[in-house]
C-alpha cells in the first residue's frame, strides 16, 4: 500500500519514497566488539554498503577498549571486497598532549606513525591505556572510496588517554590517501597488539 | 493505529519504526540568545534536552556567539547531577593557528594557558579570545562522546574559529575527557568573563 499526499508520493513498496527529505546522515551499520581480532565492514557482505551510493563515508569510533596497553587503533583498506587488505597509503600524523599532572604539553608532528606508501594497517592514534575506564572515541572520514580516476582521501581524529605512568590526554590527527584509483570496498580497523576489548563502531553514509 | 506497506510496518505506536532508514542525526534543542545572558544550559529532561543514552554522540553548534567583554573565551563544564553543580575534573589540551589581518603573528602553537589538567574549572573552546566588535564573533562546534556511559571517560572533541581584537583569525582545537565515569547529563557555556552578548547554540544527538 502507498501513501500520497497531495499528489506527492510519501510511501511505497514499504519505504519512504526516494522524493522525501529523511536526512543526509544514514546509518549503514553498526559493529560492537566484544574481544575481537578486528572489526571490518565489507561492501556486499551484513548489509553494508561501500561503493557509489554515497560519496562520503563516516566511520565513528565510542570507547574502543584495547585488550593491550599502549596498543595503537589502526585501519588497513582493500580493494577487492576484503579478500586482501594492504593498498599503498601515505598519511601525515599529528596530535597534542597533555598528562594528567599538567606537564608535557605539547603540539607537534609525530613522524614515527605516519606512512608513506605503506601496504601494512595504518595507525590512527599512538598508544591508547588499557585500565577499565580508559578507551578511545573519534571519527574516520572516507572520501568518494568508489571512484576509478582518484585516490581515495580520510581523515581521522581519535581523542584518547595514552597508556603511561601518569596518563596523558592525546589528540590525533591524521590524513592520507590511499595511493589507488581502483574502487576501495572494504575497510578493517583493529589494535596494534591485542583484541579490541570492547567498544562500538558505526558507519555513516553521506549523501 | 500502525501504517504497513508492502508488508513494511512504516509507522507504529506514534513513531516511525525502527527498522525504516531515516536521518541519523536529530536536531533536539536550538537556544538562540533574544537578549545577553551569562550562560547556557543543556540539562537532561528539562526543555526538550536529551542528553543520556537515545544517543552515543552529541554534537553542539555555535553559531557566532559574541562575547560582552572584549577576548572573553567561551567555556564549558558538565553536571552529573543534571546541573544542581558544574565542575568535573576535566584533562585537555588546546592549540591553535592564526594570523592576523596585516598577515603577522602567524602561528601554530600549543596553549598551555587554556588547557586543564584534571581541573574543575571551565574549558575554553573555539577560538581564543574573539573580539566584542559589532561583526566580531566565533563560530564552531563540540562532539561529546557517550555522556551516558557508566564504565569509560567522556571523550569531547571541539573546533572553533574567531575574528579576535587584533584583528586575526584564530583557528582554537580542544579535546580532552571528563575524567569521571558518571553519567553526564548536563552542560554549561558560558564565557570566560561577562555575558554572552547573542548567538545561537544547536544541540544535535547522532543515532
Amino acid at each position: 500500500m502507498g501513501l500520497i499526499s497531495n499528489g506527492t508520493t510519501l510511501l511505497d513498496a514499504g519505504a519512504i519514497d526516494s522524493g522525501v527529505p529523511t536526512g543526509a546522515m544514514t546509518l549503514i551499520k553498526t559493529l560492537t566488539a566484544s574481544s575481537s581480532g578486528t572489526l571490518s565492514f565489507v561492501d556486499g557482505a551484513a548489509s553494508v554498503v561501500l561503493d557509489g551510493t554515497y560519496k562520503e563515508y563516516i566511520f565513528k569510533f565510542y570507547n574502543m577498549h584495547p585488550g593491550t596497553g599502549a596498543a595503537k587503533f589502526r585501519m588497513i583498506a582493500s580493494a577487492d571486497t576484503g579478500s586482501n587488505y594492504g593498498v599503498a597509503t601515505t598519511t601525515t600524523m599529528f596530535e597534542a598532549m597533555q598528562d594528567e599532572g599538567g606537564s608535557n604539553e605539547t603540539v607537534r608532528y609525530e613522524d614515527g606513525d605516519d606512512a608513506a606508501q605503506s601496504t601494512s594497517a595504518i595507525n590512527i592514534s599512538t598508544g591508547v591505556g588499557a585500565d577499565a575506564d580508559e578507551c578511545v572515541s573519534g571519527d574516520l572520514h572516507l572520501f568518494d572510496p568508489a571512484s576509478t580516476a582518484f585516490v581515495k582521501h580520510f581523515i581521522s581524529t581519535t581523542q584518547f588517554v595514552n597508556n603511561s605512568g601518569t596518563p596523558y590526554c592525546k589528540i590525533t590527527r591524521v590524513g592520507g590517501y590511499v595511493n589507488t584509483t581502483s574502487a576501495v570496498d572494504a575497510i578493517q580497523f583493529s589494535f596494534s597488539s591485542g583484541n579490541i576489548d570492547s567498544g562500538v563502531i558505526k558507519m555513516y553514509g553521506i549523501k | 493505529m500502525g501504517l504497513i506497506s508492502n508488508g513494511t510496518t512504516i509507522f507504529d505506536a506514534g513513531a516511525l519504526d525502527s527498522g525504516l532508514a531515516k536521518g541519523s542525526m536529530t536536531l533536539i534543542k536550538n537556544i538562540t540568545l533574544s537578549s545577553a545572558a551569562a550562560s547556557i544550559s543543556f540539562v537532561d529532561g528539562a526543555s526538550g534536552v536529551v542528553l543520556d543514552d537515545t544517543y552515543k554522540e552529541y554534537i553542539f553548534y555555535f553559531n557566532n556567539i559574541h562575547p560582552a567583554t572584549d577576548s572573553a573565551n567561551v567555556q564549558f563544564q558538565v553536571s552529573t547531577n543534571t546541573g544542581s553543580g558544574y565542575g568535573i575534573a576535566i584533562t585537555s589540551t588546546y592549540f591553535q593557528a592564526q594570523n592576523a589581518e596585516d598577515d603577522s603573528e602567524r602561528a601554530l602553537e600549543y596553549d598551555g594557558g587554556q588547557d586543564l589538567a584534571q581541573g574543575t574549572g571551565f574549558q575554553t573552546i573555539l577560538g581564543k579570545e574573539p573580539g566584542n566588535g559589532n561583526d566580531e564573533s566565533t563560530s564552531g562546534f563540540m562532539h561529546l562522546f557517550d555522556p551516558s556511559n557508566t564504565t569509560f571517560i567522556k571523550h569531547f572533541i571541539a573546533r572553533g574559529n574567531c575574528q579576535d581584537a587584533g584583528p586575526m583569525s584564530r583557528d582554537g582545537f580542544a579535546a580532552g575527557y571528563v575524567n569521571t565515569t558518571s553519567a553526564v547529563d548536563a552542560i554549561q557555556f558560558k564565557m570566560s568573563s561577562g555575558n554572552m552578548d547573542a548567538g545561537s547554540i544547536s544541540l544535535y544527538g547522532i543515532a
